[in-house]
């Protein structure tokens, strides 16, 4: 607690919290799109979402050391991951669309420990992480230090989130993935080819993934067991918002950076999962009080 | 079949109790085997018969290995000053102390993670279906990073459970009733839950949940004393595991959501969900085929896991019982009411 009486002596440590906790959630929201895209479209809550993020982490860094500009380790983790989604998808993923959703949730959460353990067998139980070596920007005599690869990182965010804002409205396909969210049995009258739509926004969300997760390496750390945060932090962040909801998205993600870094500071870095993990239970509490207040009066 | 209705039961029961003096090797295994047992049974009740996926079953299991050890430390010396110890065995129990404090630690156990699973559930079974399973994966992980954080229980070094006074084997033996006790009480308790009115609102509401309750069915109210009652074994069971390991890790043993949280789920379905003997069969299943196994797969086993639980949910989703049911009716649909005709 003494920390907090810290943040009033001095506050710009609270800007520097803010400006942390908003350049990380930036990342999160990518996460949290992907994670909405497949809810929306194909009705699955994607458990194994932190593990794509992590693996995208793992693909960049390899990339990065083995000589390639750090920026470029964003895309060569997207079409990597874009890979390995449409191979999980044709695999496994097409035989639990249509099925109810107590078996994808559970045969997403089999993909994640298989993943989770692969990335332990393949890369080593080892926290890693690459500083592509930007500098910092010091700020109010050395009190405030911006890392500028946070920025970059947020910059990077915002370039793909215009991507993929385009590519819903504007693309061919991208109206099809609309169409098919909407009402899969008129899209597949009309013609589209449903399954094909499902893979290429399974395999999509996958390639989101891969890039938030080329944006963590960077930016923080990646741990083989890591991913679970990054999908409680989707859902999450998804339930904030709520469907469909782009700006919901982003300012609920944006807040959860913040609250995560407050908190960190305030009680204990090591408390920064427990909060996570219990703010998810705390607010799907919230939310079923609503509920309940809800029926209530339709009573 | 009457006979084999009849003789079955006891002939498995005989087994039970002679097993550890015939297979004397293998008795922690078959220890463990009880609790794994009473652990695929308890997620069954909400998982397979009130259709309501819980990854967070593991709570209440932890919850039970802390509250045993807890209580039976706390009777009789500073919980603090022993966890600070850490191992070191400065603070000792004499055997009545011991035999005390462990009675007292199993009563309180169950109740605890009753208790919990009753707040918690009114906090939680307002959602349905999937927000509850996402919501419960949420549970297990900040339980085990708030215990390991609570210096006061040991934090994350941990906690070592009082020795046992007596001889070693003594002490396995009785480890292993008192899981064996439980596991038939479980099997039991559920038998006659099943049967009862409740149990058919539990099948109502994973049948069609909207219709239930506009049957009139308080449904939140249901399904929060399901999972009071899957916590009270869950609870014991968890009591139990603190002696058999015999040292509490907040992440590896107590909640142990990574191993013992997602064996539950797949024992359960494999063996079958929704049915009686399906978790008792998988969780038999797994645990013989995890012990013979595993040592030949040189660190793949938690990836052979994962491929385990994709496997069998997606290929596999109803199970051993539930496949020899559809393919053998006759035999295994007994109590299914026959098809009835039009009046």
């Amino acid at each position: 607690m003494d920390n907090l009486l810290l943040l009033f002596q001095a506050p710009p440590l609270a800007l520097q919290l803010l400006i942390d906790g908003v350049l990380i959630g930036a990342v999160f929201a990518l996460a949290a799109y992907g994670m909405a895209l497949v809810w929306g479209v194909m009705n699955i809550i994607n458990v194994c979402q932190g593990e794509f993020v992590i693996l995208g982490g793992y693909v960049a860094l390899h990339a990065v050391r083995a000589g390639v500009p750090a920026l470029l380790g964003v895309p060569a983790a997207a079409i990597v991951l874009f890979a390995v989604g449409w191979i999980a998808y044709r695999a496994v993923i097409f035989r639990v669309v249509e099925r109810d959703l107590f078996i994808s949730l559970l045969a997403t959460y089999g993909l994640s420990i298989l993943l989770g353990q692969l990335m332990s067998l393949g890369f080593g139980a080892n926290l890693e992480s690459f500083d592509p070596g930007f500098g910092s920007w010091f700020l109010f005599d050395g009190v405030v230090t911006i890392a500028k690869v946070k920025v970059v990182a947020a910059l990077v965010t915002l370039v793909i989130a215009a991507l993929l804002v385009a590519f819903m409205r504007r693309s061919r396909l991208g109206q099809a993935i609309r169409a098919t969210a909407q009402n899969a049995r008129a899209a597949r009258i009309l013609g589209v080819d449903t399954d094909r739509i499902y893979a290429m926004t399974y395999a999509l969300n996958a390639a989101i993934c891969g890039a938030a997760g080329a944006l963590v390496m960077m930016i923080w750390v990646i741990q083989p067991f890591g991913g679970l945060i990054y999908t409680v932090r989707s859902f999450m962040i998804v339930v904030l918002a709520g469907l469909g909801n782009l700006p919901g998205v982003i300012v609920a993600a944006l807040g959860l950076g913040a609250a995560e870094q407050f908190v960190a500071f305030i009680l204990n870095p090591q408390l920064q999962i427990a909060f996570v993990f219990s703010a998810l239970v705390v607010i799907l509490a919230f939310r079923s009080w609503r509920l309940r207040r809800h029926r209530r009066y339709l009573a | 079949m009457i006979l084999v209705r009849k003789v079955l039961p006891l002939a498995l029961l005989a087994l039970a109790v002679t097993a550890p003096f015939l297979l004397p090797a293998f008795r922690v295994e078959l220890t463990m085997l009880w609790i794994m047992i009473v652990l695929a049974l308890s997620w069954d009740i909400l998982g397979g018969q009130m259709g309501y996926n819980s990854f967070g079953n593991i709570v209440f299991f932890g919850i039970g290995v802390y509250t045993a050890t807890i209580v039976q430390i706390g009777l009789f010396h500073d919980v603090g000053e022993y966890t600070a110890a850490a191992g070191m065995q400065t603070l000792s129990f004499t055997p009545t102390q011991y035999f005390i404090g462990l009675f007292v630690g199993l009563a309180a156990a169950p109740l605890v993670a009753a208790a919990a699973a009753f707040v918690l559930g009114r906090a939680l079974l307002g959602l349905r279906g999937h927000y509850f399973a996402i919501a419960t994966l949420g549970l297990g992980i900040a339980a085990g990073e708030l215990a390991a954080g609570w210096a006061y229980i040991g934090g994350s070094s941990g906690v070592q459970v009082p020795v046992y006074p007596g001889s070693l084997e003594s002490g396995r033996l009785l480890l292993y009733f008192l899981s064996a006790g439980l596991g038939v009480a479980t099997f039991a308790a559920l038998r006659r839950l099943y049967a009862t009115r409740f149990g058919l609102v539990l099948n109502a509401i994973r049948d069609d949940e909207d219709k239930a309750e506009a049957l009139g069915l308080r449904t939140t109210r249901y399904k929060t004393i399901a999972w009071c009652i899957a916590a009270t074994f869950l609870g014991l069971a968890g009591g139990i595991m603190g002696h058999i390991i015999g040292f509490i890790d907040p992440r590896e043993v107590a909640f142990a959501g990574a191993s013992y949280g997602v064996w539950m789920v797949l024992m359960a379905i494999l063996g079958g969900k929704g049915t009686l003997w399906g978790p008792v069969i998988g969780a038999t299943l797994f645990y013989a085929m995890r012990n013979l196994l595993w040592t030949y797969l040189f660190g793949w086993q938690n990836v052979a896991m994962g491929l385990l639980v994709v496997a069998v949910v997606v290929f596999f989703p109803i199970g051993i019982l539930g496949w020899l049911k559809r393919r053998h009716p006759q035999i295994f649909l007994r109590g299914a009411p026959a098809t009835r005709e039009a009046p």
